[in-house]
């Protein structure tokens, strides 16, 4: 019996020491481990990198924000690049968790187009530590065979024409940050008075609402089974390639631009590795077949330009000027903030 | 040499997989993000909102359990009655949905109830008015039952099958009519089964989120969603341990009752 532990142990560390042997081999140039959102970039374009560069791509994927925060500052794993939004990543840099960029490494930094750098300095002032991957904005999705006018304000979310026909966004800061804005106010609001108007209004608003959804609104609204739902616009797109009767709009008032950047943590193995994969993904061929495979706006002008004509004209993804400038980022609040949203948020579905 | 080394996987196992996380838990439950030691957390659950998803978790997994009860028994009196060819192959179908997976079949739920799901097209069929079931507590104690059923009728079953036919046989010989054979013998026999089945409706029906997310539209807020909204949206790990010791007290509770309940009995089914 002891022959036979004895064995088995010589085989797990054996085991062990063959999986240590295989992770730090890697491919011939070394190798970077990513942490990006899911379905967030076209797995084609990850075996491509991996035999231009000869870097090998470890490739993690995360739900939210809120999920890849603990894992990143636990430093559990040592990511090199990931993919965090515009609040989330001014967190990171107050809480010093990110490298700074070497642009050298990364001269493909031209082709992400100046209205983006310009917004990214809301939350990277600089442009020191991101480099934008995918934007878009939040709006409505609507349906037109179910409304009966065409919609351009925020102001049908509490139409009780539409009760029941309404899907809002499970989220905090998108629920609040549509009503700030419908009230006038930032979304970024600290204001405690301003705060708790808009979650009278959202009690207001919840009997009115048929669910409070995030991924789902994209199947329900292609099954029409409401008129109106509260989307991000590359989703929007997906939608109405499958149903034609679906227009989507940014409100009059203003809404959410949001932006997903690519950041280099602190505790990367491989910063050199890191900047090349950056660079790789900001090259207009492979921004352009990642908006193909995932529809969200892409800030990579001649990326843009490769793309078809009907597409570039396509305001659900590259909406005009005067659209974008009434729009806000959002911002880091601080941690007492945050739980003081979640707590009025808690209040609205606890009603 | 002693059969104690056989153990040590599993103890290793708890240790990293049980114990650890349950100190962890309790780690955060009871300090603030700055490590400090508070009551906050636990005390928290007196807060109107959490009092509210509280009470609506206990209420629609009260329902819950007792719906399957309902169910459950007459189905396993009927097993019990059938040939052993027959109720194996019924009781292999009640199991067969459990194949596929739980998050799965409560999706297709949500296409058979909503507005233009299934069952309202087969009611427009029938031009009968159709049902509004989705994004309401009721949508989500049919997800529950629909769930959980088969953890009720299978221990039930099994106390059943183990009664002794003599018993029952003797009961009927000295007089007993068959109600009051049901209520003096068999009934107090099946209890333990009875009781391991509400256990295990009632904790998972308890705890879940994902039937309350799915089937109620996040429109009815149950202590798991708030639980889950703490570590997965508002990045407030010690809120949610705090919240879930709470939760884990009521567990205990009711297992406590269930073992106290169960003290004559000789032996435990299944738990």
């Amino acid at each position: 019996m002891k022959k036979m532990i004895a064995l088995f142990l010589c085989l797990t560390l054996a085991a062990f020491g063959f999986t240590g042997c295989g992770s730090d081999k890697g491919g011939e140039n070394g190798e970077i481990t990513v942490y990006n959102w899911g379905e967030y970039i076209d797995p084609e374009v990850l075996t491509m990198f991996e035999e231009e560069t000869g870097i090998k791509v470890n490739y993690e994927e995360y739900e939210t924000n809120e999920i890849m925060y603990p894992k990143v500052k636990s430093e559990a794993v040592a990511y090199d690049v990931i993919f965090p939004s515009d609040y989330m990543i001014q967190k990171m840099i107050e809480e010093d968790m990110l490298a700074e960029l070497n642009y050298d490494n990364i001269p493909n930094i031209k082709n992400i187009g100046e209205s983006y750098l310009k917004s990214s300095e809301e939350f990277d002032p600089g442009n020191k530590y991101s480099v934008p991957y995918l934007w878009g904005t939040v709006g409505i999705l609507y349906n037109k065979t179910m409304v009966d006018e065409p919609i351009d304000s925020w102001s049908v979310l509490w139409d009780e024409k539409y009760s029941q026909d309404i899907l809002m966004q499970d989220s905090v800061r998108d629920a609040f940050g549509i009503t700030l804005k419908y009230l006038g106010y930032s979304l970024n609001s600290t204001d405690k008075t301003e705060l708790e108007e808009a979650k009278s209004l959202l009690i207001e608003q919840k009997p009115l609402v048929q669910a409070y959804v995030i991924d789902q609104v994209r199947d329900k609204m292609i099954g029409n089974e409401a008129a109106i739902g509260v989307i991000y616009s590359g989703e929007a797109l997906y939608c109405q390639r499958e149903n034609e009767d679906l227009e989507y709009v940014v409100p009059k008032e203003g809404s959410n631009v949001w932006i997903d950047s690519m950041v280099i943590p602190k505790n990367c193995k491989n910063k050199e590795g890191a900047e090349a994969f950056i660079n790789y993904l900001c090259e207009p061929e492979i921004a352009k077949m990642n908006f193909e495979y995932i529809t969200y706006s892409i800030p990579n002008e001649p990326g843009i330009e490769l793309l078809d004509q009907e597409i570039q004209d396509n305001k659900t993804c590259f909406p005009d000027e005067d659209v974008l400038e009434r729009c806000e980022t959002f911002q880091y609040l601080g941690t007492d903030m945050e739980e003081y949203y979640s707590e009025l948020w808690k209040e609205v579905k606890s009603q | 040499m002693s059969k104690k080394h056989l153990s040590i996987p599993y103890a290793v196992w708890m240790l990293i997989f049980v114990l650890i996380p349950l100190v962890l838990i309790l780690f955060y439950g009871f300090t603030t993000r700055d490590g400090a030691f508070t009551m906050d957390n636990i005390l928290s659950i007196a807060q109107p909102e959490h009092r509210k998803a509280l009470w609506l978790s206990f209420l629609l997994s009260f329902i819950s359990t007792a719906v399957c009860l309902l169910l459950s028994y007459p189905l396993a009196m009927i097993l019990n009655k059938m040939s052993v060819n027959q109720n194996s192959f019924i009781v292999f179908i009640f199991i067969l949905p459990m194949w596929m997976n739980f998050l799965l079949r409560t999706m297709a739920w949500q296409n058979i109830l909503e507005r233009n799901g299934i069952l309202n097209r087969i009611l427009e069929f029938f031009h009968l008015p159709a049902l509004n079931l989705i994004n309401t507590p009721y949508a989500i104690v049919l997800g529950m039952v629909y769930n959980f059923l088969p953890f009720m009728v299978l221990p039930i079953y099994n106390s059943l099958i183990r009664i002794d036919k003599d018993v029952i046989n003797a009961a009927h010989d000295l007089g007993a009519s068959n109600s009051y054979t049901f209520r003096k013998i068999i009934f107090p026999l099946t209890l333990p089964g009875v009781m391991s089945g509400i256990l295990m409706v009632f904790i998972p029906a308890m705890t879940t989120f994902v039937i309350s997310d799915l089937l109620g539209g996040g429109k009815i807020l149950l202590i798991g969603n708030v639980i889950e909204q703490e570590f997965k949206q508002a990045n407030n790990w010690n809120l949610g341990s705090g919240l879930s010791l709470v939760l884990m007290l009521f567990i205990v509770i009711s297992m406590i009752v269930d073992a106290v309940c169960n003290k004559d009995e000789e032996e435990r089914s299944l738990w």
